[in-house]
């Protein structure tokens, strides 16, 4: 390592740290990601140039392959299918990682233990960031079925490898040119322990995985700067480690689980019984006419967006009647769980996307001590986070998770297809509430009537 | 490596993830999902190692693969990464700026 080189890299780290922190406001972000970015290019370029042995045909090809493919997925994607992108993204992060580790232990076998040790960790990271994503992938694009996917002795069978993992772990730190074919034999066992560990996992819980995977990627890479001794690396990938663990802990924290629980219990593969009476009971469905009688009335209106929304690609027409609400003298606020969606902050790029301005988007602990005043609240697909038996039943699997208060609003407008339960399998007491109107039907076709409805009265 | 590059480098990630975790802290729920596509563009900072990877690989094919196969990855993070991020920030509009249809 040459000594100017790694003055850069002190400069490089410094951007990527500027740029998480002028992420702190909606204001500042673009830029900070902007700083980021420049920090990589200076990354990459004085490693280029501090390296002259380098050769650079295959350094091209993997290069423009790799920005080819980068740009145009980057381009095309669209909001609603963000969490899958970045699921696939921290798989291969977590892929990249593990072939440098593979690529030191290849051409120089014969690796000190200290870092012997430390490719077995990144391969280990990095293999389960990358079969684990890929399934989180499958799972948020539906080409897999998102339901929990549990057999007898899945416990047993995960331990059973772990230890397996341990062990030709020690063998391979303490003689890695001696213990080749141990070393495949890890590879092998990461990429199933990625898959084990994730196919259990219902859909609605992805947030948390994919949090926890892109803190996996962020390790895998810091375990790599250890193997390569760069300190870049290891800067770098414990930022993003830090950032993902955060996120970790406040999706668990967002649905009063641990992280045990999400990851291990299969939440969501079984549909528990309804509390008693509540199929007997009525609930009271409502015309979009109705709803725009309450709608046209209220001085102020909160809309509660869910999943729902991203899957009926509802944000546009969302927007569209809070600003018909707005023009009418009606405050009109969005408030967004922190599990509201596939992924942290889903809901909230979605809104932004229909140019909803973020002073706006409202989070949960400062809609709810307002509730009360808010005449008309508008839950547009979401389902378990206004769920009052998270408050006050014991006996829910959900209780004790913080929701959105909207039973508390004047009036409640619920746009929903049916009565259906939501991801945790329970039903609903809100929808049987008096203060409580079903708006049966597609959200978005719901909103577009809704819409209809005022420019008609405008003429 | 000697055990004080060992001890260096150990005290470098210390350090890091406490700056991370008082940096993340302070990131708005809001700005969650630019948050992790930014936070994978970042850790495409492999592509440092790929990128030593793929030009010291020398005549062993499967050595080329693995770094050729690393520069791919990673770079598809970085580049995409951004991008991406980029393009959701550039969507988050305060009020006052929002001009009328």
């Amino acid at each position: 390592m040459n000594g100017p080189l790694q003055f850069v890299y002190i400069l490089c780290a410094f951007l990527f740290i500027l740029g998480l922190k002028l992420l702190s406001s909606p204001a500042t972000a673009r830029k900070g990601n902007l700083l980021s970015s420049l920090g990589m290019l200076l990354a990459v370029i004085v490693t280029l140039l501090g390296n002259k042995t380098l050769e650079l045909q295959w350094i091209v090809v993997g290069l423009a392959a790799g920005a080819i493919v980068g740009a145009t997925a980057a381009r095309m994607v669209a909001m609603t299918s963000m969490p899958e992108m970045v699921a696939l993204f921290n798989g291969f992060g977590g892929l990249a990682s593990l072939l440098v580790a593979w690529f030191e232990y290849r051409t120089s076998p014969d690796l000190i233990a200290f870092t012997a040790g430390t490719v077995f960790v990144s391969v280990l990271i990095g293999g389960v960031t990358f079969t684990g994503s890929l399934i989180a992938w499958g799972k948020l694009s539906e080409r897999i079925s998102g339901k929990p996917v549990l057999f007898p002795g899945q416990h047993l069978v995960n331990i059973l490898i772990v230890l397996t993992l341990i062990v030709g772990g020690v063998m391979f730190t303490l003689s890695p040119a001696a213990n080749e074919p141990v070393f495949y034999g890890i590879l092998g066992l990461t990429a199933l322990l990625g898959v084990l560990l994730v196919i259990p996992i219902g859909g609605a819980d992805m947030p948390v995985v994919i949090s926890l995977l892109n803190s996996y990627s962020g390790l895998a890479a810091c375990a790599t700067g250890f193997v390569i001794q760069n300190t870049v690396l290891i800067v770098t990938g414990s930022l993003v480690g830090a950032s993902g663990i955060i996120l970790t802990r406040i999706m668990c924290k967002a649905m009063n689980r641990s992280l045990a629980n999400v990851l291990f219990s299969g939440f969501g593969s079984t549909i528990s019984s309804v509390k008693g009476g509540a199929e007997q009971r009525e609930a009271r469905s409502v015309t979009a006419e109705d709803a725009y009688v309450m709608l046209e009335a209220a001085r102020s209106v909160a809309f509660v967006p869910g999943y729902g929304l991203a899957v009926a690609q509802a944000q546009h027409a969302a927007r569209e009647l809070g600003d018909l609400l707005e023009a009418n003298g009606t405050e009109v606020r969005y408030a967004i769980h922190p599990v509201a969606g596939r992924m942290p902050g889903h809901m909230n790029v979605l809104l932004a996307e229909a140019n909803v301005p973020y002073d706006q988007l409202v989070e949960m602990d400062a809609i709810n001590p307002v509730m009360s005043t808010i005449d008309v609240c508008v839950i547009i697909g979401a389902n378990d986070v206004v769920n009052p038996a998270a408050l006050d039943d014991e006996s829910s699997p959900i209780y004790g998770m913080p929701i959105i208060e909207a039973h508390r609003a004047g009036t409640v407008i619920i746009m929903k297809r049916s009565l259906g339960a939501g991801f945790a399998g329970i039903g609903n007491d809100l929808f049987f509430k008096d203060n409580s109107r079903m708006l049966f039907g597609d959200a978005k076709a719901s909103l577009q009537a809704l819409v209809a409805e005022f420019k008609d009265a405008q003429g | 490596m000697s055990a004080e590059t060992a001890v260096l480098l150990a005290f470098i990630f210390m350090l890091a993830v406490v700056a991370g975790f008082e940096l993340i802290a302070k990131v708005p729920s809001t700005l969650h999902t630019p948050l992790m596509s930014g936070s994978n563009a970042i850790s495409g900072i492999t592509l440092v190692g790929a990128l030593l990877a793929a030009g010291t690989a020398g005549d062993d094919r499967v050595a080329v693969a693995l770094g050729v196969l690393a520069v791919a990855l990673a770079s598809i993070n970085v580049v995409g990464g951004y991008l991406v991020t980029d393009r959701m920030l550039e969507m988050f509009k305060k009020k006052e700026r929002k001009d009328g249809k």
